[in-house]
């Protein structure tokens, strides 16, 4: 009992956690959608640490579009399933990769210069612990308890159960 | 299948919440966007695009460099002519820091010039033109002189890149047979040689060019129209600086190896200066003397006050009052390494917000240091706004501004947060600075953008020259910005050494005189 019990309000937090990050994510590509000045190209222009190039490469004016775009369709993604409780193993995983990327383009990493940060880090950031919590939610989906997960798992439930 | 309330409840939750944030997004970028629309059309700038030049057609121009030192060396790269040493180096650079001047330099648009002569009193440096820029088809030509190579009908056009003192002797020269000139800032050396240059270059078909690049910078363009459109309201006053710390700029050039009395003609150096036996030091570091140079006042203050004549057209200021001294490099110099200026103009004014007669008049400030490279930006200071000035720019509004008080009361703009930025090495301006915006300003003398592609804005500028040469048109710095210059470097230079205030009198056209005070010797003295 004591068991289930401590189960459930792991299940709630959860459920917190997975909306509050939804949120996050949401909200940054609702912003990045309706603004359509916005563009990535700054922030992968001025990149830093081993994989710079990459990220410099990808602020070439025959791309920059597309990297904008898919950047913001998958924060408002991730934003949604989340949110909603949806395909949100999907949804974590598409945050990590988008976290991890932001990571690397700027890594707080001792010997580089930290620029435009609004606290002090050495190797972990907001945006690796972020990350590390979309990680738990990837093992422990909680759409089946909050979500619309839950409608899909009722009605699973119930044609399984023989009407009488 | 039936829902129960707990059924929508726990599995329709996430909807709400998702209609509130996208909601609140929405509404919260429409609402940024709004207030942008609203400040940019209110302020009305036009971002500056590059203006297109003629093709330089028909046969190439013929050109002689005189003094081939270290801005004779980037003058002839910028124009397309690089020696083997500076393409090896450079190549070894982009291997080793990612240096991208190389590539700069051969994406550079050829330009129709044919290298024909050369004048310089080192023999290293004469040989080094003739070795690196003969073609196969022409040899360039050594002349002993600039009188020569200038008669000789073998040049139309002569780039002067000598010592102070020699700038107008030839400029006088090279217009006086038809012959364009291209001379590096200051344009004179004394008061008397600023008049006798204006005249040749009135009475000559050849064209002038004063040697102040930074007028092709695109950013000056769009200062030009804040200003213009009173975005910044009564600028009261401008500062300007120069902030170095490092021998190659306070003018502690290298001293060639070879350098001795028989490689360099000494007489010929000296000219009009002071007779004084050989001497290397002075030969390479010249900027340290006022015999043949002008130290800060003409050398560094040129540059900030024609950057700001370039977009404000403030012409000579009334007076100008200046002091400093040898501070931070007492190595043997006469010249000042540490120097203050004030510059007035009683009667200028950039427009008004406020009751029509209360605002008039501004000054401008240069405060220069060869002992400290703290980056110090040049600021205009407005009763509206106050702009920063360099590749980019950058205007803020004043708590205290009359145009923009509904607008700062509302909330709509902040003092601290910028209304405008202007970024062309990005692709578009933004109307409020984005925080990973990480490009600094720089003064703009070195490079400008076009399209986003960064390009040296000497090479627009003697490009400028050529096709003016050619086509005809307007040169955007001739002899009237080059003579509104070295009238305010030598009012300065005067002002610093005599220690008194220099006053212009603008309905005559000359310095007020000071009796007793023969105003070129001044110049010239040591002290």
């Amino acid at each position: 009992m004591t068991g289930t019990l401590q189960k459930e309000s792991l299940t709630k937090s959860l459920v917190f956690l997975r909306i509050l990050i939804g949120w996050h994510f949401l909200y940054e590509g609702v912003i990045k959608l309706f603004n359509p000045d916005w563009t990535a190209f700054g922030y992968l222009a001025t990149a830093q640490g081993p994989f710079d190039w990459l990220f410099i490469s990808l602020t070439n004016e025959s791309i920059i579009g597309w990297v904008d775009t898919l950047n913001m369709i998958t924060l408002i993604f991730v934003g949604i399933t989340l949110i909603l409780g949806m395909y949100e193993k999907l949804g974590a995983l598409a945050g990590m990769v988008l976290l991890g990327m932001y990571y690397f383009a700027h890594p707080p990493f001792p010997w580089l210069e930290q620029l435009n940060v609004e606290g002090s880090y050495w190797f972990v950031n907001k945006n690796l612990i972020e990350l590390a919590a979309l990680w738990v939610l990837y093992q422990y989906p909680t759409g089946s308890y909050f979500g619309l997960g839950y409608l899909k798992h009722q009605k699973t439930n119930t044609a399984k159960t023989p009407q009488l | 299948m039936k829902w129960t309330r707990r059924d929508v409840l726990k599995g329709l939750g996430g909807l709400p919440i998702l209609g509130s944030i996208w909601w609140a997004g929405t509404a919260n970028a429409l609402v940024k966007s709004k207030d942008r629309s609203e400040i940019l059309e209110q302020l009305k700038i036009q971002p500056s695009l590059p203006s297109a030049l003629p093709e330089i057609g028909g046969s190439p121009i013929r050109l002689g460099i005189i003094g081939f030192g270290i801005r004779g060396e980037q003058l002839c790269r910028a124009l397309g002519f690089a020696t083997q040493d500076w393409l090896d180096e450079m190549k070894l650079e982009e291997e080793t820091t990612g240096n991208t001047q190389l590539k700069e330099f051969l994406d550079q648009e050829k330009l129709n010039i044919q290298m024909t002569a050369v004048c310089d009193v080192f023999d290293v440096r004469a040989e080094h033109v003739i070795a690196s820029f003969s073609t196969p088809e022409h040899t360039v030509k050594r002349f002993t002189t600039y009188q020569e190579m200038i008669q000789s009908g073998e040049v139309d056009a002569v780039i002067i890149a000598t010592p102070d003192h020699w700038h107008a002797p030839m400029a006088i020269e090279a217009l006086n047979n038809n012959v364009h000139a291209y001379v590096e800032k200051p344009m004179t050396h004394t008061i008397e040689e600023t008049y006798q240059l204006r005249d040749a270059a009135e009475n000559s078909e050849a064209l002038l060019m004063v040697g102040h690049q930074h007028r092709q910078t695109l950013s000056f363009k769009t200062a030009n129209d804040i200003v213009k459109k009173g975005v910044l309201g009564h600028v009261s006053i401008i500062q300007t600086f120069t902030n170095r710390n490092d021998d190659n700029g306070a003018w502690n050039y290298d001293i060639h190896e070879k350098a001795n009395e028989q490689t360099i003609d000494w007489d010929l150096f000296l000219g009009s200066a002071p007779k004084i036996p050989f001497n290397k030091n002075h030969f390479f570091r010249w900027r340290k003397w006022w015999a043949y140079g002008s130290g800060l006042s003409g050398d560094l203050l040129t540059h900030d006050y024609d950057r700001l004549n370039c977009v404000l057209g403030m012409g000579i200021p009334t007076s100008v009052t200046a002091s400093g001294g040898i501070y931070t490099h007492n190595d043997g110099r006469n010249v000042p390494d540490v120097l203050q200026v004030n510059m007035e103009f009683p009667d200028f004014s950039t427009g008004s917000s406020q009751p029509k007669g209360k605002e008039k008049g501004m000054a401008f400030t240069y405060s220069a240091t060869l002992g400290n490279g703290f980056s110090r930006p040049t600021i205009l200071m407005g009763h509206d706004g106050s702009m920063e000035l360099g590749n980019n720019l950058t205007v803020w509004p004043d708590n205290g501004s009359t145009k923009y008080a509904a607008m700062i009361e509302e909330g709509k703009m902040k003092p601290n947060v910028p209304i405008y930025h202007y970024n062309p090495g990005a692709n578009m301006p933004d109307a409020v600075s984005s925080a990973t915006s990480q490009y600094f300003a720089d003064k703009g003398l070195m490079w400008t953008y076009i399209d986003g592609v960064r390009v040296n804005s000497t090479y627009l500028h003697l490009r400028e020259w050529l096709s003016c040469i050619r086509n005809g048109g307007t040169l955007s710095c001739g002899i009237n910005e080059g003579f509104d210059e070295a009238i305010s470097a030598h009012m300065t230079g005067l002002a610093y050494k005599l220690g008194r205030r220099i006053e212009w009198d603008q309905e005559q056209q000359l310095i007020v005189p000071i009796e007793g005070v023969n105003f070129d010797e001044v110049l010239l003295s040591s002290t």
